[in-house]
């Protein structure tokens, strides 16, 4: 099983699909090189957080998913 | 007592403002708070996304922390998804409690976090198309309030 990223919000739109697969072990390096153009940049930035299995990283730089992880690409929620 | 839920389906405030009722027999006062897609004549339909291992444990965090700050006998908290139009109802927040002044606080505390912390995602189709919602500023001054 790959690393599922989840995209919500207008990230979604950005990367063109709900999902994307890409192999493990995934860290942060390995996470911006394969999202290009605006959304590699949309999550360089300071507003989009990532959480792994469920659990918001306090720092996304220290991202380390492995294989079957799930990590969701999260931009500023627009209230409920 | 937590009545947590995310419905992809009909919010129907009434029913569940009955049920709630009818589980907390021992409350003084019930304070209730519905929530509408805004009637706004661009607006043509709001879609609002969740992010399931994130959203439930959200609101049940939220729950629990009001449950921690007032003596209540249970605390409500129901928010929809998926696609809507104006006037339909988004969220329902209610708290239950032996008198009054702790029920109001509870679910306007309750309903101030809801708004600016829940993990949801809404965007608005009007005539030129979706357009993702932006946090707004006056979210986060009420939310303010709380820790003041």
């Amino acid at each position: 099983m790959p690393v599922k990223l989840v995209f919500l919000g207008k990230l979604a739109d950005l990367a063109g699909a709900p999902e994307k697969d890409l192999p493990g072990p995934l860290d942060w390096r390995g996470l911006l090189a394969a999202l290009p153009g605006p959304l590699g940049e949309a999550v360089l930035g300071g507003k989009v957080k990532l959480a792994v299995n469920g659990t918001v990283l306090a720092d996304k730089t220290a991202l380390a998913a492995n294989d079957g992880d799930e990590v969701a690409l999260l931009p500023p929620v627009s209230g409920g | 007592m937590k009545d947590i839920r995310i419905l992809h389906g009909e919010l129907s405030p009434g029913n569940a403002m009955t049920a709630f009722a009818a589980a907390h027999p021992e409350a003084g006062g019930i304070v209730s708070f519905v929530g509408k897609v805004r009637p706004d004549r661009d607006v043509e339909e709001l879609e609002l996304k969740h992010y399931a291992p994130l959203t439930l444990k959200g609101m049940e965090e939220l729950a629990e922390a009001t449950l921690a700050r007032w003596p209540l006998d249970g605390v409500l908290l129901h928010h929809r998804t998926g696609t809507m139009r104006p006037g339909d109802p988004i969220v329902l927040v209610a708290a239950a409690s032996r008198h009054r002044r702790d029920a109001f606080e509870a679910a306007d505390f309750a309903m101030d976090h809801l708004k600016s912390d829940a993990w949801f995602w809404k965007r608005e189709k009007r005539a030129d198309g979706w357009h993702w919602i932006e946090p707004r500023g006056q979210d986060h001054a009420d939310l303010k309030r709380w820790s003041e």
